[in-house]
């Protein structure tokens, strides 16, 4: 028991130092259970950590897998269009450049053998100046073709004129006894126009010229009341002439049945419009005669100022009756389609069947 | 007046016939004399024995409407309106000449002033009697025949129109071959106004052959008639390409040129605006025109000519010709014609329209001309407006010819245009630029105003190394 005792008491002496010990060790171990605890924390976070990645990883390759081959296939089909235009644009490209090379050919052609042909404008130019220069040649030769006729022309009249003069000096030719003024004899040789006075014929007198009666001509039978107005001959007939042998009439009978006056019949004296030409004639010779053209008003027409009063059948109220005014030869200038009348056609000519048919029409669809 | 009207209506036709002659004699002289013979109320009278009487009244009561109608229209339409047209009509179809001719004379007169006037005589029944009146043998007859058309032709297309229908131009162009000058004077100038109205009518007139016979008639001898045939082709070659065409193919544009030549004053006129009318037509024409010779005549027409009409003309007749292409241009360019036109535009004697048409020309030639040496004046006395057409041809020409650059620099003309002030900006400083980069900049520099001065500021601020 002592031993017990003995134990307890030193446990109890040490039992304080148990108690720090105890509050001792332990507060050490949490000292460092923290630290453990943060370091285990860390080491499992660590771990967890790693797994995570780990499986992420994983996912991410497994995810790259998949996307690359997609992406690879899609890219493929996208190229296999890209390479599709590119093909096909080159083609059209060559195509272009083919149709260019013909088209530029053959536009060059075009302008030069159709739209303008320089080589044919040159043989035009040169031909305008051809066709010049043969017209300037004719023209000159024209030109001078009239300026020598011209002075033959005037050659020829001066000549008429000096043979017309020498005919009219022909007395001042030289004869054997004179020398004439044209003949002096200190001269070699005689004067040209001694040569010509010797060729001329002398003028001779004019004779009297027939003159011409000239015809009176008539306005009208009735009007020859002058006794020239007959054609009459000359030489009257002599009183005492032989009697033609035959059976001839006396010849005063004849000539008085000749100039006998024409007496026409009562139809041809008197004209158709015989009023009419005798109002015109009224007319005429009071226009000679007068001096003045006013028609003289008498001085009782001033007093008269009665308005005219029309008679019942013109002022019935139904109008004037159109049996007599408008169904005899009425004349009604407003239904007239021109105000001239008509006019009369001359004769034909010939000229008249070429209208419209003498020249060309051109521009206009025959 | 009053004491002759009653002669008019004495039994003897000699007085008659006198006082016909008086009463023309009269009406012939002054205008104010004619109204009186109007006035007086004779000529119903005379229309009315025209009708009637012998050849000698006829002819002297026509001389009498002829003496009236030719002073002024209103004249005319009282004849017309006194329904004289019918009478003369008739004394158309006399068989005497003489009263043909005062006929036709009196109706050419009438015709002459308008044409309502024209259009009275055409309804009367003239046009006819007068192509008739053209075959008649007498020269005087066809004359006033050829004139009576001539003046009814040349109002409107319809009138000419109505001529060409009675068949005159086959008659009309027959006689473009008879030797009397004053009848073919008529001639050309009837053809002339007929054909001026439309291409139809003119190309009627052509295809009656007168080409090339109408020619002869240029080279004769009376003035007039050198006119009025070149009248006739102007009137011709005016209307489309294809009829100026023919004209040049018949070898026209050497003969009128030659006409030109021998003519001065205002006989030359219309055979100028031929050639420009076909120069303007197309550029082969124009080309045709030049290697006819045209060019030199026409610049010696500008020159010596003294009318500024004429000038006007020859001028525009130029711009037409050298507006075409590089190679018109320099035709018109190397005779020397383009300083004649610059002074013609700078002086101020010059009429209006002379300075608009020479200022054209001058335009239309500088922006084709290409041959320098020419252009090389205008850099000198131009006036700014055109001064920037020739900077800008040179500056067009300059980049491709090396030769030409060189002569540029020693002939003085890239001195002048440094000189010259634009302002930044314009089209002309563009020119200006284009030029002077087709030079090394020293050369530019050089030739810039006040390079001394700089060379000599630089002398001035330099300082010399010292030893």
């Amino acid at each position: 028991m002592r031993e017990a005792m003995a134990t307890l008491a030193r446990l109890q002496a040490r039992s304080k130092a148990v108690g720090q010990q105890y509050y001792f060790r332990n507060s050490v171990v949490d000292v460092f259970r923290k630290k453990e605890n943060d370091a285990a924390v860390k080491i499992q976070s660590w771990f967890r950590g790693c797994r995570v990645r780990a499986y992420i990883r994983h996912l991410h390759r497994a995810a790259i897998i998949v996307q690359k081959w997609w992406r690879s296939y899609s890219s493929r089909q996208h190229y296999q269009l890209v390479v599709k235009l590119a093909y096909y644009t080159m083609k059209m490209n060559l195509y272009n450049e083919m149709a260019v090379r013909i088209q530029r050919r053959w536009r060059g052609y075009k302008i030069r053998k159709y739209c303008f042909d320089y080589f044919y404008l040159k043989e035009y130019l040169r031909a305008v100046t051809e066709t010049n220069d043969a017209i300037r040649d004719a023209l000159e030769e024209f030109a001078e073709m009239k300026e020598r006729e011209e002075k033959k022309a005037a050659l020829e009249r001066e000549e008429k004129k000096r043979d017309y003069q020498a005919r009219k000096m022909h007395y001042l030719l030289s004869t054997k006894q004179i020398p004439g003024i044209y003949n002096s004899p200190f001269r070699k040789d005689p004067d040209p126009w001694e040569l010509r006075l010797q060729k001329a014929k002398p003028l001779t007198h004019q004779r009297p010229r027939v003159k011409q009666k000239h015809s009176i001509s008539l306005t009208s039978w009735l009007a020859c009341t002058s006794n020239r107005s007959f054609p009459r001959s000359e030489i009257l007939p002599p009183i005492n002439r032989k009697q033609c042998q035959g059976p001839f009439r006396d010849i005063a009978e004849v000539l008085e049945q000749r100039y006998k006056p024409l007496e026409p019949t009562l139809r041809e004296a008197e004209p158709i419009n015989e009023l009419k030409e005798a109002r015109e004639d009224l007319r005429r010779q009071e226009w000679i005669r007068n001096v003045n053209d006013n028609m003289f008003l008498p001085f009782s027409s001033y007093h008269k100022n009665e308005k005219y009063v029309p008679s019942m059948h013109s002022s019935s109220k139904y109008g004037p009756n159109s049996y007599g005014c408008q169904r005899f030869r009425d004349e009604n200038p407003k239904k007239w389609i021109c105000p001239k009348d008509f006019q009369t056609v001359l004769p034909s000519f010939d000229l008249f069947s070429k209208y419209g048919k003498l020249y060309s029409k051109a521009g206009q669809i025959v | 007046m009053s004491l002759l009207r009653p002669l008019l209506l004495d039994v003897v036709p000699t007085i008659q016939q006198t006082a016909a002659l008086a009463l023309g004699r009269l009406a012939n002289y002054n205008d104010d004399l004619a109204e009186a013979v109007v006035k007086g109320d004779i000529l119903p009278q005379l229309v009315y024995s025209l009708a009637e009487q012998n050849r000698f009244y006829k002819k002297a009561a026509a001389f009498v409407l002829r003496a009236v109608g030719k002073h002024s229209p209103q004249l005319a339409q009282a004849i017309v309106d006194c329904g004289a047209l019918d009478t003369l009509v008739i004394c158309l179809e006399d068989f005497d000449p003489g009263v043909k001719e005062a006929a036709a004379w009196a109706l050419g007169y009438i015709a002459r002033h308008n044409a309502e006037l024209s259009q009275a005589v055409v309804d009367a029944g003239a046009v006819p009697l007068l192509v008739l009146c053209i075959q008649e043998p007498e020269v005087a007859l066809k004359r006033i025949a050829a004139s009576a058309l001539s003046d009814i032709s040349k109002h409107s297309p319809e009138l000419a129109q109505t001529v060409v229908d009675a068949g005159a131009i086959a008659h009309l162009a027959q006689m473009i071959l008879n030797p009397d000058a004053k009848l073919k004077r008529q001639i050309l100038s009837a053809l002339s106004q007929i054909a001026k109205h439309s291409v139809d009518l003119a190309e009627m007139v052509v295809e009656a052959e007168i080409f090339p016979v109408v020619l002869t008639c240029l080279k004769d001898k009376d003035e007039y008639v050198k006119k009025n045939a070149s009248t006739l082709i102007r009137e011709i070659a005016k209307h489309t390409p294809e009829l100026s065409q023919l004209i040049v193919n018949a070898g026209g544009a050497a003969a009128v040129i030659d006409c030109i030549g021998s003519c001065k004053g205002n006989i030359r006129l219309p055979g100028i605006m031929m050639l420009g009318y076909v120069a303007a037509h197309s550029e082969n024409l124009a080309m045709a025109v030049i290697i006819s010779k045209g060019v030199p005549q026409l610049s010696l027409c500008l020159s010596e000519e003294p009318e500024d009409h004429i000038k006007a003309a020859a001028a525009w007749a130029l711009g037409q010709i050298g507006r075409h292409t590089p190679e018109h241009a320099r035709a018109v360019a190397v005779t020397n014609t383009l300083p004649v036109l610059l002074s013609l535009y700078m002086s101020t004697e010059s009429s209006e329209d002379l300075q608009v048409k020479s200022k054209k020309a001058i335009k239309s030639i500088l922006q084709k001309c290409t041959y320098l040496p020419a252009l090389e004046p205008f850099l000198y006395d131009a006036p700014p407006n055109i001064l920037k057409h020739v900077v800008g041809q040179f500056s067009k020409v300059l980049p491709h010819d090396s030769k030409a650059r060189r002569l540029f620099v020693t002939s003085g003309g890239l001195k002048k245009v440094q000189e010259i002030k634009a302002e930044p900006g314009s089209l002309l400083q563009e020119y200006i630029n284009s030029i002077n980069n087709c030079y090394p900049e020293e050369i530019v520099r050089y030739y810039s105003p006040g390079y001394s001065e700089t060379l000599l500021q630089r002398v001035d601020s330099y300082q010399p190394l010292a030893n």
